[in-house]
């Protein structure tokens, strides 16, 4: 059940080239704006039409290229919340969620649904209202509205909450959830931000350049994003290219051997940081070598310790600090036999960075902080 | 005063301003869905109109029309009317010149239709139909609305090609332009003004209720920003 969703879609020189299942979970699309995620929405929706493939609802197929079968938007029952409401500004609020309303039912039936469901949204105020008088947010809950009244198989949240202004976006965010929760339908989450995607739903996959890098549990995805773009887009600041050490202190470049390269403890040298690091003990790297394919590393910047420890200890300069409201960012060069060319993030809460400020201090990283990237 | 040619020149407009409203709005929504390429040749074509002396426009209507040619001496072969030199006559020479201020107009409006609604509504479920005249028609409104008055306006002092389709029979054929003609010609000045004030009359009507309806669609559009 759920959504199975395979299909290729060209559009000049970008290809959208996806594979995604939902099951009855949720899941967000995590990605760069212009990396294919609403068009991907699109297609399932049926707005756009792939060029091959196959798209299945519910044990439902919406479209085949093999069969033939292309079912219309009309359809589908998907229910589709664009990124600023889309709702139509010549109707009132009550009418546009009447719209809605996919069964045959007498007018007044239709307004008494309608006027439950605003009721939900706590905008009952506005029925007799145009759109265009509507706050932000109140056109996106009117347009949740008018989409749930539509009892739909699946929820496409096209970057719901992009077009309003902070203080809006958190409250919206609960009414959507709590919406996601209620019909007990799997739906999909499209977003550029990782703290939305990560509170929404449980699973997340992250696309890039038209096709899902990866896809997996929120918990693990943030735990070991796996690539260097998928690190990106979980927020991982600190990002840097890495060389291979052989064992005997000599060190090979990532990316020109991209063979697993046997070494008693996993080191590597990162020339963009002018450090050498202990990198983490786990399954990557148990089998005494560094896995293929590992071509970069990621450091959280919260995930950079003040003070000495045993192992990746370093003493750095502070170039620079950057006050945030409720934190610091310290930006940080590794003293070092080498100078790096690139500073290291680090973030550290206000009286912690304000009690232990200098010019030089020391710090630590602990291995298993360190995400294993390839590219 | 014989009022027949004001009569006339009224329902030539309405009628030929009606057909157009369905035909450029047709043109319109069809041709923005069409290849780029083929799209570029028909907006020529059916623009040309605009730009064309209204005298050319009658000399193709009349090559295609005429009792003698091809599609005129068909049509009186089997209905046994002809095609030029009625009242109505003029319905064709009219609906020509003025469709491309339809088409263009309604094209411009229909451009400035944000497709979201369209997709929204598709995704609601909504019909085809229902989408375009209650939620494209309505958001397009008012150019749509403009489109009409000034193709109206135009046929009403079309002169070049009505009178070559139709010439010039009081009673029958007459229309305020080419009756304007006929008196200038025959030195009745004092009826020419008359019809000439008429005319400019009726023009400047026009004119400012397309300035009033865009001027409306003006402030609504600031409105909503």
């Amino acid at each position: 059940m759920g959504l199975i969703a395979d299909f290729e879609k060209t559009i000049g020189k970008f290809k959208l080239d996806i594979h995604l299942a939902t099951g009855d979970d949720s899941l967000s699309l995590l990605g760069a704006s212009g990396c294919g995620k609403s068009m991907t929405l699109k297609c399932i929706a049926g707005i756009e039409r792939p060029d091959k493939g196959r798209i299945e609802l519910n044990g439902v197929t919406l479209f085949d290229s093999e069969k033939g079968i292309d079912l219309p938007p009309q359809e589908r029952r998907v229910g589709y919340l664009f990124q600023e409401g889309a709702l139509f500004p010549n109707m009132t609020i009550l009418d546009n969620v009447i719209c809605g309303i996919r069964e045959k039912l007498p007018r007044r039936e239709k307004e008494k649904t309608a006027r439950e469901m605003l009721a939900k949204m706590h905008i009952s105020d506005t029925e007799r209202r145009r759109p265009d008088s509507l706050s932000g947010g109140q056109q996106q809950r009117a347009a949740l509205a008018r989409i749930l009244v539509g009892k739909p198989e699946i929820l496409l949240l096209d970057e719901p909450f992009s077009a309003l202004d902070a203080h809006l976006r958190f409250e919206l965010e609960r009414v959507v959830s709590e919406a996601i929760r209620d019909i007990g339908k799997p739906a999909i989450f499209v977003s550029h931000n990782r703290d939305e995607a990560y509170r929404i739903t449980d699973r997340i996959a992250i696309m890039n350049n038209g096709s899902i890098e990866i896809e997996g549990d929120r918990h693990s995805i943030f735990a070991d994003p796996q690539t260097v773009y998928a690190a990106r887009m979980t927020g991982c600041k600190n990002l840097a290219s890495v060389d291979y050490g052989q064992g005997d202190g000599s060190f090979v470049s990532g990316s020109e051997d991209k063979r697993t390269v046997p070494l008693s403890a996993a080191r590597v040298r990162v020339p963009a940081w002018g450090m050498e690091l202990e990198v983490p003990n786990t399954s990557k790297t148990r089998s005494a070598g560094m896995p293929e394919g590992i071509t970069a590393i990621g450091i959280r910047m919260h995930d950079i310790r003040l003070g000495p420890a045993e192992r990746n200890q370093f003493v750095c300069k502070v170039e620079e600090e950057i006050e945030n409201p409720f934190s610091y960012t310290v930006m940080l060069r590794p003293a070092g036999p080498t100078e790096g060319t690139e500073c290291l993030g680090m973030e550290l809460d206000k009286p912690t960075w304000e009690s232990a400020r200098a010019e030089t201090i020391t710090i630590h990283i602990p291995p298993e902080n360190v995400l294993l990237l390839r590219e | 005063m014989d009022w027949y040619p004001l009569l006339n020149s009224l329902r030539i407009a309405a009628i030929s301003s009606v057909t157009v409203f369905f035909l450029g709005i047709c043109a319109a929504y069809y041709i923005a869905r069409i290849p780029r390429f083929l799209k570029g040749i028909l907006d020529v074509i059916l623009t040309l109109p605009l730009v064309l002396p209204p005298t050319v426009v009658g000399y193709l209507l009349l090559r295609v029309l005429g009792p003698k040619r091809f599609f005129g001496a068909w049509f009186f072969e089997v209905f046994g009317v002809k095609l030029t030199m009625q009242w109505w006559s003029a319905i064709f020479a009219t609906t020509v010149v003025i469709f491309p201020l339809m088409y263009r107009t309604a094209r411009g409006a229909f451009e400035s239709f944000d497709e979201t609604l369209e997709h929204a509504g598709k995704t609601l479920g909504l019909s085809n139909s229902f989408i375009f005249w209650r939620i494209r028609m309505p958001y397009c409104k008012q150019g749509i609305i403009a489109g009409i008055v000034l193709s109206f306006a135009r046929a009403l002092g079309e002169y070049g090609a009505t009178s070559m389709i139709c010439g010039y029979t009081p009673g029958r054929t007459a229309t305020v332009s080419t009756t304007v003609y006929q008196l200038w010609r025959t030195n009745d000045d004092g009826l020419a003004i008359k019809w000439v004030l008429v005319n400019v009359a009726i023009s400047a009507t026009v004119l400012l209720a397309v300035n009033m309806l865009e001027r409306r669609k003006r402030t609504e559009s600031t409105a909503v920003a």
